[in-house]
């Protein structure tokens, strides 16, 4: 099977639909592929990876702990937004921190995280041979 | 489905899952096992609580490959390897594992 660069972009907050959760049920399947993952969050899609959610109150179990598995997976790419999180008040350290082991590097643990902005954001996405919109 | 374990109802679905993951014990888990003829060992038991421990915090059933890098990195070279792991449980380590761990099925699972 040949390796393709998948994207997989998340637009919408974590809760009250299940975009979310449904995007990162398909890249867990797809990285099981052993394709070449990458993720971007975009407008309210940064909340999905915010520290300290808390969703009792609404009934939902709170999945925002299985982001830290993608290293795992190997999913070492997950591209954030700068003008997304600036324009909801927020920073790189209300985020939680994602990282993974570099296996080319000792098992060094590494950031997975990478602040762009728009037009990083469009360069990246240009080298995608699939993206898919959740 | 269900499963008589002391002599309370468990739940299961169509494939033998548990449907309330709070109903787990270790009575349920050799009871499950028992129901496929399989009987806990220690080993087995270090890859179910290493799978209880992985869910606690991630919220996912590793994959087979992540659980097997995992159990290399966690119980030595030996250990993390699809033979070990497929004679301890040779309906998959993923599927079977996760099974009597009291895990959803993983996901991603082929």
């Amino acid at each position: 099977m040949s390796t393709k660069n998948f994207l997989f972009v998340n637009r919408k907050a974590p809760y009250g639909t299940v975009y979310a959760l449904e995007s990162l049920e398909v890249v867990l399947i797809s990285a099981a592929f052993e394709q070449n993952v990458s993720l971007a969050f975009i407008d309210d899609g940064v909340y999905q990876i915010t520290k300290g959610q808390n969703s009792k109150g609404i009934g939902m179990k709170n999945f925002s702990p299985t982001y830290r598995a993608l290293g795992d997976y190997d999913i070492t790419k997950l591209y954030v937004s700068t003008e997304s999180l600036a324009e909801r008040g927020l920073t790189v350290d209300d985020l939680m921190e994602l990282t993974y082991e570099d296996a080319d590097d000792d098992y060094a643990e590494k950031p997975s995280i990478i602040l762009v902005n728009r037009e990083e954001m469009a360069a990246m996405m240009a080298e995608q041979e699939v993206i898919l919109s959740f | 489905m269900a499963l008589e374990v002391g002599g309370k109802s468990i739940a299961l679905d169509e494939e033998g899952y548990l449907e309330n993951l709070s109903d787990w014990t270790p009575e349920v888990a050799e009871a499950l096992a028992n129901a496929e003829d399989v009987t806990l060992t220690s080993e087995h038991w270090e890859i179910l609580n290493f799978l209880r421990e992985y869910y606690e915090e991630y919220q996912i059933a590793p994959a087979v490959r992540v659980l097997t890098k995992a159990v290399g990195k966690r119980l030595g070279a030996d250990k993390g390897n699809s033979k070990y792991l497929y004679s301890l449980f040779p309906y998959g380590p993923g599927k079977q594992a996760c099974k009597y761990a009291g895990l959803p099925k993983p996901t991603g699972c082929v």
